[in-house]
């Protein structure tokens, strides 16, 4: 072997470096979503901040209806994402002829790839309406609304995520169960999906995380109205979400302000959401890789 | 199938129910997937009437309601740019760590735990963390540094994730050789598994950017300006970007024409898509060679 030089050295430095950026990182957004937004807690008591009504030109802070109008925007969107991505992952894994995946998978990528905010474009000119005409209710601009185009967005994850598991099942569980004489849809319903399921899941979570986060077209679509939801039958009029929140009202907000530190604050909220998701589904991850190399040692 | 062994429920109950679940599938499927045909035709459809040289060079005039949309194109060109360069070489490097360097140990863990939950932050949290980061504490002012360095952190994990799992495609052997020889290790990374896996991670860093300059919430207290009737001069200057252009013509100005919404539309759709198709036929025409 050939003396290593001092580029080598140093270039293998680099590497390192880049390859601990991704911690680094994480640890600056958090760092700095602090810095910006614990001085809310010296300056709004948690009560304030646990009330229902957002009105901060009169410092009314209370953040429960912001998180409502992203619990349920997020749960309307879960509420077809998940069936129709599951299902299409398991069209595309298990049932489509090959021209036909040909075509779906890279559709399906198209549309993990399209703007949000295009999305939230056609669904005012477009979706707006059409809610509004065909639920005839007074406003189209609604959970409902920012549910349906979220759920699209949340499907590509939910498809690709379900599909590698799906693929990653070994093709002898599938033979076993055919020449046990099960049709090939009892082997995908009772064999091949159960044994893929703690992938599924992992889709489920980040698809669904991915529609928490998601914010232009969510500002541009439900409405904005800060109302705490009360039920499934809020579904159907405007609400706000926390994402909406922070977008529309931190570009008019003084630096340093009460109002500035909160919208920071709910970025903190946000960023712990995701991060809890986030780390259920890679544990999720590390626990399967776990089993397999037992089964494989 | 049909001379399968008869348990449990009749043969015929349960081709019925096969017939019906393979139905669902690919009805849920269908449903899936028309509305995004559905969507690109339309918006082209609507918006290609629009294009014109004018609509690419000119400045917006009477309140975006006339004119083009250059500023705000030229801009998203500047902030791709400005992500791929900050992005591109980090992302390279930390997938060459991860799949070449790193040992199985708690600390590689981190780094790819760490990774996931950047790829799941939401995009609004980005554009606070360069708020607070580049534009204030740093200084750089709402500028196409700040908006380039946010978007490129936000672009990280599907480099790295990608690159990675291109250089693990490499076969070992390759390696075992140039190593071998006597090669070096970063030698061996450099002219033998780097250029094996390029297509691979050129399709990455494609897909990577193409989300980048889609991206509107991260650039809305970083770079994104309104309206600037000049085009920037210099990394630290403010910009128009089109994703913002879009959101703003379709939900700030009231009585806008809908055919430059559309137009705009069709503008970003292309920038979007054109990067798309090129990473799958990179993609493709690589497995087509692939000699291993």
């Amino acid at each position: 072997m050939r003396p290593i030089g001092w580029s080598e050295v140093i270039i293998t430095a680099l590497i390192k470096v880049a390859g601990y950026s991704a911690i680094i990182f994480v640890t600056l957004i958090f760092t700095f979503l602090l810095r910006e937004g614990a001085p809310t807690l010296f300056e709004v008591p948690l009560e304030a901040l646990a009330q229902t009504r957002w009105y901060p030109i009169e410092d009314y802070y209370g953040i429960l209806p912001l998180i409502g109008g992203s619990l349920i925007v997020t749960f309307g969107a879960a509420l077809f994402a998940v069936p129709l991505g599951i299902a299409t992952a398991v069209y595309i894994a298990e049932i489509a002829p090959r021209w036909a995946r040909e075509i779906l998978k890279p559709l399906v990528e198209i549309l993990g790839g399209l703007p949000s905010v295009m999305l939230g474009f056609i669904g005012i000119l477009i979706i707006v309406p059409f809610v509004r005409e065909a639920l005839d209710i007074p406003t189209g601009l609604t959970a409902f609304t920012g549910a349906l185009i979220l759920g699209g967005m949340a499907i590509p994850t939910i498809v690709s995520v379900s599909e590698d598991a799906l693929d990653a099942v070994p093709k002898t569980y599938r033979d076993a169960s055919l020449a046990m004489g099960a049709t090939p849809w009892q082997t995908i319903w009772r064999v091949t999906l159960p044994a893929a399921r703690s992938g599924v899941l992992t889709g489920v979570m980040l698809g669904v995380g991915r529609a928490i986060g998601e914010t232009m077209t969510v500002m541009m679509v439900t409405g904005n109205a800060p109302v705490l939801p009360t039920g499934l039958r809020s579904l159907f009029s405007p609400v706000r979400t926390m994402t909406a929140t922070i977008a529309a009202e931190m570009g008019e907000v003084a630096n340093g302000s009460v109002h500035y530190h909160v919208l920071f604050f709910i970025g903190i909220v946000l960023f712990l959401i995701s991060l809890i998701v986030n780390l259920t589904a890679a544990s999720v991850v590390f626990k399967q890789r776990k089993r397999s190399e037992r089964i494989l040692s | 199938m049909d001379k399968t062994l008869k348990l449990g429920t009749s043969s015929t109950a349960k081709r019925r129910v096969q017939r019906l679940g393979y139905g669902l599938m690919t009805l849920a499927a269908l449903v899936t997937v028309l509305p995004i045909v559905l969507i690109v035709v339309h918006i082209y459809s609507q918006g290609l009437p629009a294009i014109s040289w004018e609509f690419l060079t000119a400045f917006p005039s009477d309140g975006m309601r006339a004119g083009g949309i250059l500023p705000a194109l030229v801009g998203t060109i500047w902030l791709t740019i400005g992500t791929a360069i900050v992005s591109v070489p980090l992302g390279i490097g930390a997938a060459v760590y991860l799949a070449e360097y790193a040992a199985d140990n708690r600390w590689t863990r981190a780094i790819r735990i760490a990774i996931i939950n950047l790829a799941g932050i939401p995009s609004v949290v980005y554009g606070l963390f360069g708020l607070g980061l580049f534009v204030l504490f740093l200084q750089f002012g709402t500028s196409i540094i700040a908006g380039s360095l946010t978007l490129a952190i936000m672009t990280l994990p599907v480099i790295i994730s990608t690159t990675e799992e291109a250089l693990r495609a490499v076969p070992n052997s390759f390696r075992v050789v140039s190593i071998s020889l006597g090669g070096t290790q970063w030698q061996t990374i450099r002219r033998i598994v780097l250029p094996q896996a390029l297509p691979g991670m050129l399709t990455g860093v494609i897909l990577g950017l193409e989300r980048a300059a889609g991206e509107t919430a991260p650039i809305l207290f970083t770079v994104a300006a309104f309206f600037l009737p000049r085009l920037p001069s210099s990394i630290f200057d403010s910009t128009m970007a089109l994703p913002y252009h879009l959101f703003v013509i379709s939900t700030q100005v009231p009585g806008m024409p809908v055919k430059i919404q559309y137009g705009t539309a069709v503008v970003l759709l292309s920038f979007v898509l054109g990067m798309n198709i090129i990473a799958t036929i990179i993609r493709s025409r690589a497995r087509a060679r692939r000699q291993w």
